[in-house]
């Protein structure tokens, strides 16, 4: 935000705080309870923000998953009738909208909150109530995504919402507005936390940590974000334009006043495509910290790994039309869009290769989170392989909405990002939590859901090869399709079984875990030089970085490579405080939200107070403009109450405490390659 | 890292990896996302210009005379954008007042400008949102900026306020730095968009 005041220095009761006179700038006292409810809804801690993200991600993961279940139930045989085609299309639609932007994006964003900082050496991110501001916004967007059920049915026209088909003439009802407005304020939680990833990676990375020494998640982290920034205004724009067309008359995509439909269809895939790599990047990023771990062997060809990266994200906002080639883009433009998709495999080939090489000749361990590493780099091959033949747009047009597409793109989002994302919970489990999460149930977990998932997935190749069409409530028994449906359909609940094995696992080991020590993993990268959990200021110095992979070569490297440790001054370790406003900002924009999806509906069609409401329509006055009207507010006040912040000073065991380094009193006189740290 | 009292907090907000501060370095990545929000607006009325080239004849509709006019107001309060930031840096409260409300003024009379162009558009030329796709893309487009250009004239006040209060400080400079980022971002916007949307529409190919 804006304006800020001076950084006053507010102190708190924190262990080892100063206690300064408090000063209080603001409309109210700051919030200065670090536990319990309060702490947790005002809290800027980039660590409580990720825990929070991932525990309502995977909320949504199970939601997601349960409406996967019935859809499955419902193709279990043919000519069913336990789910009506029109629920069914709601199904479809919320699983595929719920996976996407509530499950897999802020799973990857909470490994971003909370792995990222400590990989860098940083105290915080850059804006610490900036990014509580991205966690309630995600959550209050899923929330009101998700509300549609209790207000008449949920959306029914795809994730992808093509034109016409989200028009008032076909979507009457407040279904498509809640998605219209649910994916608007989801798109401002991405948006201000890839501002927020951005600046504390490029700004704020410990002494010595130069660009090319930066671990492979906080890379992929880096352009991730640059991903989301660059993408996510072309559907923001999209939605406004049929926010328009549905409220206000506009005619963007409304075939009768002349609009295209068509040119939904590239607003949504200029977005849409980038997105495929929003959601698979960060998981190729665990991938490159798993792999070289559990091999213990440095990453084979870390710089081309950074820049075969950097490549895909670029390239992929060259492969929209890819989606779209069935409707007839010219002979040029459907040339122009295969060449640049089959292009984008060979970057990806590299990676493959590199992470092949990393674990050739290593020392490898099945550990949990590798067999999951290693699942990941045979199941998005899989993906890709059939990723490559519909590049070539004869072969698409054959494979156009058809089951072969729905196996394609399973393959590379659970078989790719799930595994991934799977692996990275088990890999830093320890490190969040300080605790073990059994090996015998992980390779359990794994086997069950490796087994599910290609049992689910893998017939759905015949099935789509057959002819079996996308999206189609039931298939007729003479079809020959009975048997991959219900291979498909048994191997979704093994699937569904292991996902609940994991979260029954997960509570266990929070509970019962066994203790995980420092370094369980022998891990290489600078999270692991802290606590597990780390104290709420992660490090109690400034590591000075002298190498890649610092703490594997402070454990095992020579000498003049081990990492130093800066101890801070007097004025100790500077802290943000807590804050209101995120929260606040958040739900004026919920509320805003909300009124402009019931705007222009009878106040009667309200749930349960519906009938006490007085007659008429809802306009903007009742929820738009107070929502807006506080939102402006929750600015001005964010700006006013300034960051605050409060010093800390850790004991000086906690300096001394490892062997990891050499304790600095002074910053040290050698240039530095990139530098000072922010704090 | 040390906070020796003496010292300006500016440069020492500086002490980043890029030499960058935060805000300015956030401040361009969210201008880097702005450019895509309205490369996808003008690149939607631009399509549906050529696809219904006759739909309307803007030159009939247009006030270009009255458009030009606040198109310069506005690049012109640019000029004292740079100044209030510039004054910041070396501490003319005075004179960071003084550009502030000039910026704040040219900001108001370009917002002036497109009340009464809207106005004046669907009263007396019958052009509305719903009129046709060009009033469509028309609208959403300069209506965006125009609301871009509203929340700059809210922020630049607040800065303005701000100067008179006992908490306004040295490294507000920054602040208004950051601002200034966005206040020229919004102009050159402006240019493309006058150029795009009114001025080609003159020409006679």
């Amino acid at each position: 935000m804006a304006s800020t005041h001076s950084p006053d220095t507010l102190s708190h009761p924190q262990p080892g705080s100063t206690h300064d006179e408090p000063k209080h700038t603001g409309i109210w006292k700051r919030p200065l309870k670090p536990d319990g409810l309060v702490g947790w809804l005002t809290t800027v801690d980039h660590k409580k923000i990720g825990i929070a993200y991932a525990v309502a991600a995977l909320f949504f993961f199970l939601v997601g998953g349960v409406e996967a279940l019935l859809i499955r139930l419902q193709l279990f045989r043919p000519e069913q009738e336990l789910i009506t085609a029109e629920t069914y299309n709601t199904l479809f639609t919320m699983h595929g909208t719920t996976m996407i932007f509530l499950a897999v994006m802020p799973l990857s964003t909470a490994f971003f909150n909370y792995i990222m900082p400590l990989q860098i050496g940083a105290r915080d991110v850059a804006f610490p109530r900036l990014n509580a501001l991205g966690l309630w916004t995600f959550i209050l967007g899923g929330i009101l995504l998700n509300l549609s059920w209790f207000f008449g049915g949920a959306p029914d026209m795809g994730w992808f919402g093509y034109a016409p088909l989200t028009g008032r003439q076909f979507s009457p009802d407040m279904a498509t507005d809640f998605w219209v407005l649910s994916l608007q304020v989801l798109g401002i939680a991405s948006l201000v936390g890839s501002f927020n990833f951005i600046t504390t990676i490029l700004n704020m990375r410990a002494p010595g940590l130069s660009m090319m020494r930066l671990p492979l998640f906080t890379w992929m982290t880096l352009i991730t974000s640059f991903l989301i920034i660059l993408a996510f205004p072309a559907i923001t724009i999209a939605l406004v334009e049929l926010m328009f067309d549905r409220h206000f008359g506009t005619m963007f995509f409304d075939v009768l006043g002349g609009g295209k439909p068509i040119l939904w269809q590239h607003l949504f895939w200029v977005f849409g495509h980038p997105e495929v790599y929003i959601l698979i990047l960060p998981a190729m990023g665990i991938i490159s910290e798993v792999l070289p771990v559990f091999s213990r062997k440095p990453l084979f060809g870390y710089p081309l790994v950074v820049f075969s990266g950097a490549v895909i994200g670029f390239l992929g906002f060259a492969v929209w039309s890819h989606h779209m080639f069935t409707t007839g883009l010219g002979v040029v433009a459907t040339s122009a869009f295969a060449f640049l998709t089959m292009l984008i495999s060979i970057p990806t080939g590299v990676k493959i290769f590199n992470w092949i090489g990393t674990m050739w000749g290593g020392r490898i361990t099945f550990t949990t989170p590798m067999l999951f590493a290693v699942g990941f780099i045979w199941m998005f091959m899989l993906g890709g392989f059939t990723g490559i033949m519909h590049s070539s747009p004869p072969v698409d047009a054959q494979q156009q909405d058809t089951y072969f597409v729905v196996a394609h793109f399973h393959y590379v989002l659970i078989g790719g990002s799930i595994f991934a994302l799977f692996s990275g919970m088990y890999y830093w489990f320890p490190k969040v939590t300080g605790r073990m999460m059994s090996e015998t149930w992980g390779k359990l977990v794994f086997y069950t859901m490796f087994a599910g998932f290609n049992l689910a997935f893998f017939p759905m190749h015949i099935l789509g090869m057959t002819g079996m069409p996308r999206r189609t409530h039931t298939y007729q028994t003479e079809l020959g399709l009975n048997g991959p449906n219900l291979w498909s359909t048994i191997g979704a609940f093994m699937l569904g079984f292991g996902v609940l094995m994991f979260v029954a696992q997960v509570i266990y080991s929070l509970k019962k875990g066994q203790k995980s020590g420092r370094d369980p993993w022998d891990a290489r990268t600078l999270e692991w030089v802290t606590d597990n959990p780390p104290k709420f200021y992660n490090f109690a110095y400034t590591p000075i970085v002298h190498a890649r992979d610092q703490f594997f070569e402070s454990k095992h490297g020579k000498p003049e490579r081990r990492m130093e440790k800066l101890a801070p001054d007097d004025h100790g370790i500077h802290m943000p405080d807590q804050s209101w406003w995120p929260l606040i900002l958040s739900i004026g924009l919920f509320i805003a939200a909300f009124g402009m999806v019931v705007l222009g509906q009878p106040r009667e069609a309200f749930p349960l107070i519906g009938g006490m409401l007085p007659e008429g329509d809802f306009s903007i006055w009742e929820f738009t403009v107070p929502g807006l009207a506080l939102t402006l507010f929750a600015a001005f006040g964010w700006a006013y109450e300034g960051p605050g912040g409060f010093h800390v000073h850790p004991p000086a065991s906690e300096i001394q405490d490892d062997e990891m380094g050499t304790v600095l009193r002074t910053a040290p006189t050698r240039p530095e390659p990139n530098g000072h740290s922010g704090h | 890292m040390a906070h020796p009292a003496s010292a300006d907090p500016l440069t020492e907000l500086k002490q980043t990896n890029t030499g960058i501060e935060n805000k300015k370095l956030a401040m361009w990545a969210f201008l880097a996302s702005d450019c895509m929000f309205f490369g996808t607006l003008i690149s939607t009325h631009l399509i549906y210009r050529r696809v219904y080239p006759d739909v309307v004849n803007p030159p009939e509709i247009f006030d270009i005379e009255l458009t030009g006019i606040s198109s310069f107001v506005l690049l012109a309060s640019s000029f004292s954008m740079a100044l209030a930031v510039s004054s910041a840096h070396k501490g003319n409260l005075k004179m960071v007042r003084i550009a502030l409300a000039a910026t704040i003024f040219g900001g108001l009379v370009f917002l002036a400008g497109q009340v009464y162009e809207f106005s004046h558009f669907v009263h007396h030329k019958h052009l509305t949102l719903d009129s046709n796709i060009f009033g469509s893309t028309f609208y959403l487009l300069t209506g965006t900026h125009g609301t871009h250009v509203a929340i700059g004239v809210l922020w630049l006040t607040a800065h303005l306020v701000h100067t008179f209060t006992p908490w306004h400080g040295r490294q507000n400079a920054l602040d208004i730095e950051s601002t200034g980022l966005y206040w020229h971002f919004v102009d050159i916007v402006w240019i493309v968009i006058f150029t795009a949307v009114y001025l080609v529409e003159y020409l006679n190919f």
